[in-house]
């Protein structure tokens, strides 16, 4: 409410901002149709900020263990995973090429109180303009991108010296594709037909070459699973399907 | 307050789980998040208290953790040893079916006698040292909204949170209001409950009678008063009688309980008052709302035969603070309903059970019907002769089974 009446005033359509409100809704309601990725987000922050507090020697039980260190986070979406690092004290640059995300998550931000820099650019824009990160982070893009290893290249050069690179994706396996698009797709109907194609999945061999291939070391990697019995993903050793990755420069 | 509404909750109610969520989260959460807890007896002095908890080694290990064991060791009375005996009040004796003997570890007692009071105030004071905001108020309304719960205190001052904890007690005002069902049924008891004064020394051993009137609990309190050892009872009488035993003499009373208590320990005496409460059974229909969590007797109420009602509060205590503070740590909205359907899952079954076992365990013995006394007889003996099962009732007992929270692991959250 607030976010539309301040509106008002600017350029934007107060219809077009009532639109965004309940998108927004439905990206942040953890029973809406992003239930999956609510059920999912805590497993990922979780990896995200103890690799970060590893790397940077911070405490992960500080309520503000990412304070000061500038972070970007590319295919943001509705900022669900954006506005959670914000609070953790990160300054967080959210980049979607989708302008209705980013007027979705700026709104959302607004609404909470948390500053975070939404833009409508790609990360080879941003790297372009010279612009440099602590933390850089790919979650669930890699496997959407036309061209992997330039994808990556522009990834890593976004990261600061000393830096870090979080990634997360889904391998190709005969069982990803039975769980992620035959499962999730067609028969749990957690995500739309056609959100993945599982031939532009990557394995993690692919993706570690990638990264290496532009200076960097992958540290962690930890597969990520779903169990049914209690509803709730979970860091694992089976990188089948789900995976992430943390990677920085080599010495 | 440059706290924003996410990183703060009020708690409602300042009995032992309030005040121990309060302080599990606070010293986890730090100067960031805010801690309210609301309860208007905190205006008021603390009444004389003769109410004595039995406090199964994970309660303790969370107390340990949380720092305020220290103020209540020194009057915790441990539990070594737990004598159950079924019998007719005239039996001259009592025939012992069951002992369980509580060495959950070696050098672990199964379970600490503690004083109400004296952990009311240890926590109190805790509360204070890390930052609690205690207000002597209650909660007059509340509202969940999207993004959190906007509060009005009785007092009128308001406060928007992340999340409202309802740890008003069995009758709880905010469940109510919040249109939650209770599931419940009253026993036509009630625990008449007095702190008495013994010659001979009670060895750290609890005893239970299985009276036809129900259960009377002789609890080991740390030593002291007039005649140098102390006990508390938990006697169940049916209601209809309370009032007749009330009006006694002080005397006669005193007879009454002698009888029950028996002789073993030789003169006994009065050292409190002697009051009586109600007892019923209840569980509430859900534990969570929207930016609404149930916590301790406003979530269930639970008949006193096994001890457990306290050791429930206290699992709930350690099961919700650590999804709150796993949440909060991860820039997470702790009221979210995730987070709320996790406490509650975690809670339910374990609250449920537990019910059942206490309430089939009293209706199982409150009587004085032949053929249940033998079948009460051959199972309690049947417990006795297999090991395992009574390992399991044990640890059981001690809260110790299944997946425990951190904090009932005794680590720090």
């Amino acid at each position: 409410m607030a976010a539309a009446t301040e509106r008002t005033g600017s350029t934007i359509d107060p219809a077009e901002v009532a639109r965004f409100d309940a998108i927004a809704r439905d990206w942040w309601d953890p029973k809406g149709p992003m239930a999956v990725l609510h059920k999912f987000n805590p497993v990922r922050l979780a990896f995200v900020r103890d690799e970060a507090c590893a790397h940077f020697g911070r405490d992960p039980k500080q309520m503000k263990a990412l304070a000061g260190l500038s972070l970007v986070d590319i295919g943001c979406g509705g900022g669900v995973l954006s506005e959670p690092l914000a609070r953790l004290g990160a300054e967080v640059t959210g980049l979607d090429p989708a302008p209705t995300n980013i007027a979705v998550a700026s709104a959302h931000a607004e609404k909470g109180g948390v500053a975070i820099d939404y833009r409508e650019e790609t990360i080879e824009a941003v790297v372009a303009s010279g612009k440099r990160f602590d933390i850089v982070l790919a979650m669930e893009v890699v496997e959407h991108v036309a061209d992997v290893e330039a994808f990556v290249a522009a990834c890593c050069a976004a990261v600061k010296p000393d830096g870090l690179l979080v990634m997360a994706t889904l391998n190709r396996t005969l069982k990803s594709y039975a769980l992620a698009i035959v499962g999730a797709e067609y028969v749990l109907r957690w995500l739309p037909r056609g959100t993945h194609d599982w031939e532009k999945f990557v394995t993690p061999a692919e993706l570690g070459n990638a990264i290496e291939a532009n200076g960097f070391t992958v540290g962690t990697q930890t597969g990520v699973v779903y169990n049914p019995l209690t509803a709730r993903w979970s860091a694992a050793r089976d990188m089948d399907v789900n995976y992430m990755l943390a990677a920085s420069r080599r010495a | 307050m440059s706290i924003d509404q996410g990183a703060r909750i009020v708690i409602a109610g300042g009995g032992i789980a309030g005040l121990s969520l309060a302080l599990a989260l606070k010293q986890a959460l730090g100067e960031e998040f805010a801690v309210v807890l609301a309860d208007p007896a905190l205006a008021t002095a603390p009444r004389t208290d003769n109410r004595a908890y039995a406090v199964a080694a994970g309660g303790r290990a969370m107390l340990e953790t949380l720092g305020v064991w220290e103020a209540v060791a020194a009057t915790a009375q441990p539990m070594t040893e737990m004598i159950v005996s079924d019998s007719r009040t005239k039996d001259a004796v009592r025939p012992v079916f069951l002992t369980f003997d509580g060495e959950v570890e070696p050098g672990q007692a199964f379970a600490h006698m503690v004083e109400n009071a004296a952990l009311i105030a240890g926590l109190k004071s805790a509360c204070e040292r890390v930052g609690v905001e205690l207000r002597p108020t209650g909660v007059r309304r509340f509202a969940a909204e999207d993004a959190g719960v906007d509060i009005v205190f009785s007092d009128g001052a308001r406060a928007e949170a992340a999340l409202l904890v309802a740890a008003d007690g069995a009758r709880s005002k905010l469940r109510e209001r919040a249109g939650i069902g209770w599931v419940g049924w009253s026993y036509g008891q009630s625990g008449i409950v007095a702190t008495i004064g013994h010659e001979r020394p009670h060895h750290g051993r609890a005893v239970e009678h299985f009276l036809p009137s129900g259960p009377f609990a002789m609890l080991p309190l740390a030593d002291g008063g007039r005649l140098g050892h102390r006990s508390s009872i938990v006697w169940t009488e049916r209601t209809q009688n309370v009032p007749a035993l009330l009006s006694l003499d002080s005397a006669d009373l005193l007879a009454e309980i002698e009888t029950r208590f028996g002789l073993e320990l030789g003169e006994i005496a009065l050292e409190s008052a002697v009051s009586a409460h109600p007892l019923g059974f209840g569980v509430a229909r859900r534990f969570v709302d929207r930016r609404l969590a149930l916590l301790g007797d406003a979530a269930h109420l639970i008949h006193p035969i096994a001890g457990q009602g306290l050791n429930l509060g206290l699992k709930d205590v350690a099961a919700l603070a650590e999804t709150i503070v796993d949440a909060a740590r991860l820039g997470l909205d702790p009221g979210s309903p995730d987070v709320l359907e996790d406490y509650e899952k975690a809670r339910r079954f374990d609250t449920v059970a537990m019910g059942a076992m206490t309430d089939g365990l009293n209706r199982l013995f409150s009587n004085d019907a032949t053929p249940l006394r033998l079948v009460r007889d051959l199972g309690l003996g049947l417990v006795d002769r297999l090991p395992g099962l009574k390992r399991f009732f044990i640890r059981e007992a001690a809260g110790l089974a299944g997946a425990p929270p951190r904090l009932l692991r005794g680590e720090a959250l």
